[in-house]
């Protein structure tokens, strides 16, 4: 009994319809993981309020869509809304709180969530909008027997050049070279001339356009946009740069690719009776792996995490 | 003088708590269901505070114990003829047994207890980053499982006809209490020892402390009495398990964070605060008149408030309204000749 049901998870597990969709969340995740990692890297402040800047671009293309304006506006309102909230956030929360406790901090950004989220309700109710400019997108397109939506494809393929974008930001320009010192070392940095608030500014900016395209790419998949769009996603991803290793971009990344592409995964593969305590299973690997490598699953090495 | 200090820092908690159960019963009806919330929030927010403020670790995962709390406390005293109805798959055990009102509150403090000591056996390890995280996941879980698994309770449901047992003179009684555990506890050896190890853990360490063992004592006892609190709340209000999710976190961490996390006093008065705000705007949303006009909030708009007032309140002062200092009177100058 346990063994079929074993043999049936593994066959489902490996089935390539159910590893291309896994990869999709994962590309999405991934992206989410940046824009968290990075301001943590420059700030170190865990931000939770990531995925209301996701909700709120969210809720501009619904805006947009309802007023049947053309896709590029609604995709351009949404990059508006998410990069000013991000700028208002940096002056007005961050800035001030440099320098305080990650505690604080963290507690600072859930505060700054739950402000959104309830302007959100009051503004648009708690059954939300519907954003419906892109949802062909959603369509399946067929690629060797496999039916593979064409959201995944664009998703997989945005994620990828993002992330080559920033790569080259990070390596090949002066202001890359900025952040990468701050991450390291923020004060020696500062002591040889990097700016922090033009640091801070940028980094939130980089993380803000990133929301503003996982807003899109999750638009098209969920269409139905409520005040607590993405929050889900959110604490999934911060539980995956966690476990991946906030200490570098990268296995803050892979941590997140890691994550999405486990609950696809899992999401796929389970039985219907037991995919409801999906997020059970997905918690208890956490805090395995929380447990097994308390630095971060990607990490070389001890770092310098404290452990009791 | 040192016994005097002592008695005032737990006295003038207590005192507060008191004298808002005392003004409670002065209100109407109406307004006598804000007074008991707050001193219900009291006895959480003191739950959590003897681990966050002892320990100087963040957890996002009390009111999974709280939850606990609410779950033992409702299901054991919902009447047996009335479970079949809300909870046709429950075990038998479970629906057998009914228990009064004191009983289902110890049950529900010990069962509390004992899911934060389980909890912490291998969480307690952690710190930072990881142990918040981790303590998210237990609570993510914990939700999970009390929401979907109907053997056990009501699922999705609400714990319907559990006696509301929980009026102003337990909720005062029982925040009493709580407040009272904790400075025992904070006197103790075993507190003065994790106390030590948030202010220094290299040298804690050095005199020969075991900051894990410490973390998990104090985990266990804040899960008690965190599984006492969610035992009073569903003997006031019938809820369902979504109540005890991320909402409540969220406001229980920031009555604490808000009153100054590292002081009891601090927990009691960002408690007090916050509830005494958050129920003026609940009574604004609904239309109230002051001072001669009326004001009319939009539905919706306090959690707006609290969440403003708490942001600003970290970045002004970051050690919260109290500083994270305990209560004690203004030092009198003695009036001596130079």
């Amino acid at each position: 009994m346990i063994a079929s049901g074993l043999t049936d998870f593994l066959r489902d597990a490996v089935d390539l319809q159910v590893q291309v969709d896994a990869i999709g969340l994962g590309a999405i995740f991934a992206l989410m993981a940046v824009g968290i990692g990075l301001v943590f890297g420059v700030m170190r402040l865990v931000n939770f309020a990531y995925g209301q800047l996701i909700m709120a671009g969210a809720f501009a293309i619904a805006f947009a869509s309802d007023r049947d304006w053309p896709v590029g506006v609604g995709i351009a309102l949404c990059f508006a809304v998410v990069l000013a909230l991000s700028l208002a956030m940096e002056r007005v929360v961050f800035r001030p709180l440099r320098g305080q406790s990650a505690a604080v901090m963290l507690i600072a950004t859930f505060a700054v969530a739950f402000l959104l989220q309830s302007i959100a309700l009051l503004w648009f109710g708690p059954l939300g909008k519907t954003a419906s400019s892109l949802v062909q997108l959603n369509r399946p397109v067929e690629i060797g027997g496999l039916d593979v939506r064409k959201i995944t494809i664009v998703t997989i393929v945005t994620a990828v050049v993002c992330l080559l974008l920033l790569v080259a930001l990070l390596n090949r320009t002066s202001i890359g070279l900025h952040m990468r010192a701050a991450a390291i070392d923020s004060q020696t940095a500062r002591l040889l001339g990097v700016r922090a608030n033009l640091v801070s500014t940028v980094s939130v900016l980089i993380a803000g356009a990133l929301a503003a395209v996982v807003a899109v790419m999750l638009t098209v998949q969920f269409p139905t946009v409520t005040p607590t769009f993405a929050l889900q996603e959110t604490i999934l991803v911060l539980a995956g740069v966690v476990v991946g290793g906030m200490s570098r971009l990268l296995s803050a990344t892979l941590g997140g690719f890691l994550i999405g592409y486990v609950s696809g995964l899992l999401g796929g593969a389970l039985p219907s009776a037991q995919s409801q305590y999906l997020p059970s299973f997905i918690f208890g690997l956490v805090i395995l792996v929380l447990l097994l490598r308390p630095d971060g699953l990607f990490t070389r090495g001890r770092g310098l995490v404290e452990r009791v | 003088m040192r016994t005097r200090r002592a008695a005032v820092q737990l006295l003038a908690p207590a005192a507060l708590v008191v004298a808002a159960g005392i003004l409670g019963t002065f209100v109407s009806q109406a307004t006598e269901i804000y007074f008991v919330t707050a001193l219900i929030s009291v006895s959480t927010v003191v739950a959590i505070y003897v681990f966050v403020g002892n320990s100087g670790v963040l957890s996002f995962g009390h009111i999974s114990f709280f939850a606990v709390g609410v779950w033992a406390a409702g299901v054991l005293t919902i009447p047996e003829a009335e479970k079949p109805a809300t909870m046709p798959y429950l075990f038998d055990f479970l629906g057998s047994t009914t228990v009064g009102n004191v009983p289902s509150l110890l049950i529900a403090a010990a069962v509390g207890g004992v899911f934060a000591l389980l909890v912490g056996l291998p969480l307690m390890r952690l710190s930072g980053l990881a142990a918040g995280i981790a303590t998210f996941a237990v609570l993510g879980i914990t939700n999970n499982i009390l929401r979907y698994y109907e053997k056990i309770g009501p699922g999705l449901n609400t714990f319907s006809s559990v006696p509301e047992t929980t009026d102003l003179l337990q909720a005062t009684a029982g925040a009493v209490l709580v407040i009272v555990a904790a400075f025992a506890y904070q006197r103790s050896r075993l507190g003065r020892q994790l106390r030590a190890t948030r202010e220094d853990p290299a040298a804690a360490r050095a005199v020969g402390v075991s900051i894990y063992r410490q973390r998990l004592a104090a985990f266990a006892l804040s899960g008690f009495l965190a599984g006492f609190a969610g035992g009073l709340y569903i003997h006031f209000i019938p809820i369902n398990v979504d109540a005890v999710y991320l909402d409540l976190t969220f406001i229980t961490l920031a009555m604490l964070v808000i009153g100054g996390t590292t002081s009891l006093w601090g927990a009691v008065v960002g408690a007090l605060f916050v509830s005494a705000l958050d129920s003026m705007l609940a009574e604004m949303e609904d239309g109230m008149t002051l001072l001669g006009r009326t004001i009319d909030l939009p539905s919706g708009s306090r959690i707006i408030v609290v969440s403003a007032v708490m942001a600003v309140v970290l970045i002004l002062r970051p050690g919260g309204l109290t500083g994270g200092r305990e209560f004690s009177l203004p030092k009198l100058r003695p009036a001596v000749a130079k």
